[in-house]
């Protein structure tokens, strides 16, 4: 190998770095404390003392397969690396064991919840590993990437310091580009009362706005009655979430939940994201007290299930490229979507190639959890981290796949990732760019 | 306050021939209504580059480019945000504000219908713009415009340092703060949020943030000493001038007044707190527990609460009865006094009290797909394609319906029911 | 002696039990009340259909795909649970203490069943060391406190065990076997042996979050 890779302990992140430089011990001590004597309960409880230390939950973990099965890697390893010593030392650690501490957290576990289903106590240990980030996040100890990311969501109401001016412009630029295929499609602004808002998450309007395009002309060929909010709270992603930052994390799901309420729409439409649909379905809502989602969220998976399942839409002509599916974790595990992603594919491609394990047990991206906007000083070891999906990949290939449907955004850049390091010819695609290139247009467009 | 007395409150009907727009147009955009009930209006498209609004059938002098945001102010005259040759404005009845911007959005209008205001982009950097005139200054960004119930002082919320993406210390040590009329405070936070005006313009509060993880309340540029783990939007008393909060502490939310404890009692949310008009009581939305949500009024719940959500939660003019909406499972009602009605709704606008002190709430609302007016927990038997919201006659005695069907747009003035 | 017997079958097995059956209930009480107190959201998620249904799918050896993917520990720890409670509970001189003592008693099991039992649960806490030495996944989460939770599971049934067969003779390992016996019964709700109880709380909890909310299989 010429390219001397770094081992995941090398990297150095100018964040985390910085914010090691100004800790004292005492601080560490506090910071730990206070979390886990005023934020754990009886969860946080439960899981130490009833976890046998069996490592059954190895099994579970891309990291842990991918790395040679390597203990440190193991779900179980992991919380001994970061809790247990918090734990038992009453909150006096060091530096170096916070930095490790952050690199395992916040790099080498992407919450996908793949461990429950292999403790046989269904012990969460990605709820473990955020109650390590929510004390980084006290330290002011998040990696760089991740934080900024955080502080724009904290300024801007979204995930990419889109100003407000750029947001409303891109939308109504993409309608233009759109009524040039499409002459009388709109994307109605603050239309109070209709039947749908749509959010997506910010990196669309910033590099990726021919989603927005697509999304557009689906809801006007699908006649869906349907609007976008000018106004903040267009945004559904939360990095915050994945910080630990659970006070900002609430705001924005707030203005997010709020801009629908405004709009009185009766239910909110998502694009394919994955870990947006966890923050709004599952875990915003409930820090701000929302036992469900004040106004039900349907994910991308779910709405082209219903539109293509009601006749709403239809295939002109099937695609015709044999394809593999990838699972999100936070819609399948995380929503059940799994099915419906299934009828969704058939409806749109004669040939599915499945990759395996898969539904609820699929391997996550590897950059889910926020890993991948820990940003470029991981990534390599995120790519690493992930062999076994790379392994999936290869058989589904060698199985004849040409297109990989990645139904979440997150998943998309951590396949891709995947995908160009180890060469695997595979064409990664969101259902919308399927749906958009298949479905019947009405006459006149093109 | 609009002055609804001069408004036509003879019982009948006045009709709008909305439905020849489809053909004389290449699309009609969503219909607004002006708060008298006399107006309806619509972005219509021309053909494919042009645009123009309609109003009651006839079009605005000039054709745009681009129109959005057609809306009415409460003096009901007809604005929209307006574009030729790439530069924008906003335009009141057809007239456009003598400047033209690189953007222009978030317009704000007075109580009285009388100032507009409107965020505004030149060449990068942004302001504010009221009635056409653009701050002294401009700013990096702008987000949170605030306009004064009498329409005579802005605000925004301003990053006055810069901190480039990734500069986390520059950041956190703050970059943000709140312009008046162009004029920043001299002081500066992680974060500013929700601007509020005191009733007479004088004064602005807002939520702000003042490390990652200190919150608090600022009046005119001025922190409140105690700091909270985070807090919602400021209001002002209408009489006194102090300002309220809910904070949060420990994993709870009080509400807070100057800094000092006003609700002893803790909630597991507290938010959208409104005075009354006299300023002697002060009402919430609360969640008394994780997923039972109610209204609190001066610090005790209601002894209802709802799984979903409530909403709108609304003052009569006399500040006696306090009305709101809320939601279980699917299905929305209207609360009046912790009195839940007995209708249930698919959705539900704002309740509007009549003006007399009666305590009648009037709401428009859709049932079965189709929309109507219910008052009093009673069902106007006539359903429409679209209404809009009902408005009492001064003398609570009258309603204004704004309805429309197939056969285009209707004003009903009717008896209350 | 007899007085030492008497004192380790009378007080000493009523400290036990009490220890046990107390411990057992003050950690339930203490766990809702930590809920109630700090995350009350817990209760609105519960439900019953899906604990049972998360619970049920667990209780099926090799069904869950954690147990599939580790099919020589499932095989041992199926076997090795239902003996270590089995045995005790139905072995025929437990029943006649019960019975002389409270007068109650039930259907017991062949003491060549119990015999064999025994050794199982031996033969099991010492494939559960091994494994904890073999597995570098199992030795990178173990400390001292794993192997003597084995060790203090599996004393009673050695010494019951010997007793039984008489080795040596006389009442010694008689009263190790009481005494080791009631030691794991006072312990289990202070050691991480409390996963008897909290294990299907666990396991209830995210069989209702990924039933009810998640629509997701967690097996
Ligand atoms: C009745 C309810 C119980 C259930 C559902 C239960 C369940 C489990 C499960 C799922 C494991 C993990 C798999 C494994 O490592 O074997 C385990 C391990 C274990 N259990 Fe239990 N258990 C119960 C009662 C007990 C009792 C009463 C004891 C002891 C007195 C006990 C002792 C152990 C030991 C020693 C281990 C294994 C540890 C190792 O790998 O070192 N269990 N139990
Ligand atoms: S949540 Fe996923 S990534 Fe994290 S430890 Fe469990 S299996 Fe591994
Ligand atoms: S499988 Fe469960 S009990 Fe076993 S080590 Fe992992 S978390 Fe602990």
């Amino acid at each position: 190998m010429n390219e001397r890779h770094k081992e995941p302990s090398e990297i150095m992140d100018d964040g985390v770095e910085a914010a090691l430089s100004r800790l004292t011990p005492e601080k560490i001590q506090a910071v730990i404390n206070s979390v886990l004597k005023g934020e754990t309960g009886a969860r946080f409880k439960a899981y130490m003392d009833t976890c046998i230390h069996c490592g059954l939950c190895s099994e579970a973990c891309q990291f842990f397969l991918s790395r040679d099965r390597d203990p440190h890697y193991s779900p179980v390893g992991k919380v001994k690396q970061t809790v247990w010593p918090m734990v038992k030392n009453k909150g006096r650690v060091d530096t170096d064991f916070i930095r490790r501490a952050v690199r395992i957290a916040h790099t080498e576990c992407n919450l996908c919840k793949r461990c429950v289903a292999f403790c046989p106590f269904g012990i969460d240990i990605a709820y473990l590993m955020t109650v390590v980030r929510r004390i980084i996040h006290k330290l002011g100890a998040t990696p760089l990437y991740l934080q900024d990311t955080a502080h724009s969501h904290a300024s801007t109401m979204n995930q990419m310091w889109v100003k407000e001016d750029e947001w409303i412009d891109t939308l109504q630029w993409q309608e233009d580009e759109a009524r040039a295929e499409i002459p009388s499609l709109r994307i109605p602004l603050d239309k109070e009362g209709a039947e749908i808002m749509y959010s997506v998450i910010a990196p669309e309007p910033k590099f990726q706005a021919q989603l927005i395009y697509q999304a557009a002309a689906i809801m006007h060929v699908a006649g869906v009655d349907w609007t976008m909010p000018s106004d903040i709270g267009w945004d559904n992603s939360d990095m915050a979430m994945f910080t630990g930052d659970y006070e900002i994390m609430g705001r924005i799901k707030r203005t997010h939940f709020e801009a629908a309420t405004r709009l009185r729409v009766k239910k909110i439409v998502m694009g394919e994201c994955g870990h947006a649909f966890r923050s709004v379905y599952d875990t915003g809502n409930r820090w701000l007290g929302w036992a469900q989602p004040p106004v039900p969220i349907v994910h991308a998976i779910a709405f082209y299930y219903d539109l293509l399942k009601t006749g709403k839409l239809r295939i002109a002509r099937k695609y015709s490229h044999p394809v593999t599916l990838h699972d999100p974790c936070n819609v399948v595990r995380g929503g059940g979507l799994h099915e419906k992603a299934r009828y969704v594919v058939h409806q749109l491609c004669d040939n599915l190639i499945e990759m395996h394990p898969n539904r609820e047990h699929n391997y996550c991206c590897g950059a889910g959890g926020g890993v991948i906007n820990c940003g470029p000083p991981y990534k390599n070891a995120r790519v690493a981290g992930n062999r076994v999906k790379a392994e999936q990949l290869f058989d589904a290939k060698s199985r004849g796949a040409h297109t990989l449907i990645a139904p979440c955004h997150n998943c998309h850049s951590g396949l891709h990732d995947i995908v160009h390091h180890h060469g695997i010819d595979l064409e990664i695609k969101f259902f919308s760019d399927i749906i958009y290139e298949c479905m019947e247009k009405p006459d006149g467009s093109e | 306050m609009v002055v609804s007395s001069a408004w036509d409150w003879s019982i009948g009907e006045k009709r709008v021939d909305t439905k020849s727009w489809t053909e004389r147009f290449l699309q009609v955009q969503e219909y607004q209504v002006s708060a008298d009930g006399e107006s309806v209006a619509a972005i219509v498209a021309l053909d494919d580059q042009a645009f123009n609004v309609c109003v009651n059938g006839a079009l605005w002098d000039t054709p745009f480019d681009k129109i959005w945001r057609l809306r009415f102010t409460p003096d009901s005259r007809a604005t929209a945000l307006v574009s030729a040759d790439g530069q924008w404005t906003l335009a009141v009845n057809g007239q456009t504000w003598p400047e033209s911007f690189d953007y222009i959005w978030h317009p704000l209008v007075s109580e009285n219908g009388q100032h507009i205001a409107a965020a505004i982009q030149q060449g990068g950097r942004y302001a504010m713009a009221l009635d056409g005139e653009v701050w002294p200054n401009d700013f990096g960004t702008i987000a949170y415009s605030a306009l004064s119930p009498s329409g005579d002082r802005t605000a925004g919320a301003v990053q006055v340092k810069v901190a480039d993406s990734g500069q986390l210390e520059a950041f956190q040590e703050g970059t943000f703060s709140a312009a008046v009329d162009g004029t920043a405070w001299g002081s500066t936070f992680v974060n500013v949020w929700h601007l509020v005006f005191s009733p007479d313009g004088q004064h602005l509060a807002a939520e702000v943030r003042q490390s990652l993880y200190d919150y608090t309340i600022v009046v005119d540029g001025k922190p409140w000493p105690q700091q909270y783990t985070c807090v919602w939007a400021p209001s002002f008393d209408p009489v006194t001038g102090h300002v309220v909060a809910p904070v949060r502490k420990d994993g709870h939310w009080k509400m807070a007044q100057d800094g000092e404890l006003l609700w002893q009692r803790p909630f597991a949310q507290l938010w959208q707190q409104r005075f009354s008009p006299d300023g002697s009581r002060l009402a919430a939305i609360a969640a008394t527990a994780f997923g039972r949500w109610t209204v609190v009024v001066d610090g005790h719940p209601w002894p209802v609460t709802f799984a979903g959500m409530v909403s709108d939660l609304t003052f009569s003019p006399d500040g006696r009865h306090i009305a709101a909406l809320a939601k279980e499972k699917d299905h929305w009602t209207v609360v009046v006094d912790g009195k839940p009605w007995q209708h249930r709704f698919e959705r539900a606008w704002p309740p509007v009290f009549a003006p007399d002190g009666s305590g009648s709430v009037a709401v428009k609302v859709e049932m079965d797909g189709a929309f109507t007016f219910a008052v009093d927990d009673r069902i106007w038997p006539h359903a429409f394609e679209r209404n809009w919201e009902p408005f009492f006659s001064p003398d609570g005695r009258r309603l204004l319906l704004p309805t429309m069907n197939q056969n285009g747009y209707c004003r009903k003035v009717v008896e209350k029911f | 002696m007899t007085s030492l017997y008497a004192f380790v079958a009378g007080p000493l097995a009523w400290a036990a039990f009490l220890f046990f059956f107390g411990g057992l209930c003050y950690r339930l009480l203490s766990m809702l009340r930590q809920v109630r107190q700090s995350e009350p959201f817990i209760f609105s998620y519960m439900s019953l259909r899906y604990s049972l249904r998360s619970i049920l799918h667990w209780l099926i050896p090799f069904f869950a795909m954690g147990w599939r993917r580790n099919p020589i520990l499932t095989g041992v720890t199926f076997i090795f649970h239902i003996s270590l409670i089995a045995a005790p509970v139905f072995i025929v001189s437990h029943v006649v203490l019960w019975d002389e003592a409270w007068n109650l008693s039930w259907w017991t099991l062949p003491d060549a069943v119990v015999d064999v039992m025994t050794l199982v649960v031996v033969a099991a806490c010492l494939f559960f060391a091994l494994r904890r030495v073999l597995r570098p996944e199992v030795r990178f989460v173990s400390d001292a406190s794993d192997y003597l939770l084995l060790v203090l599971t599996a004393a009673p049934f050695v010494t019951g065990f010997l007793a039984y067969h008489q080795w040596p003779a006389g009442p010694w390992m008689t009263i190790a076997h009481m005494v080791s016996g009631e030691l794991l019964l006072a312990l289990i709700p202070f050691t991480r042996l409390r996963h008897m109880l909290s294990g299907w709380l666990t396991r209830a909890y995210i069989g209702s979050e990924f039933g009810a909310v998640r629509h997701a299989r967690d097996w």
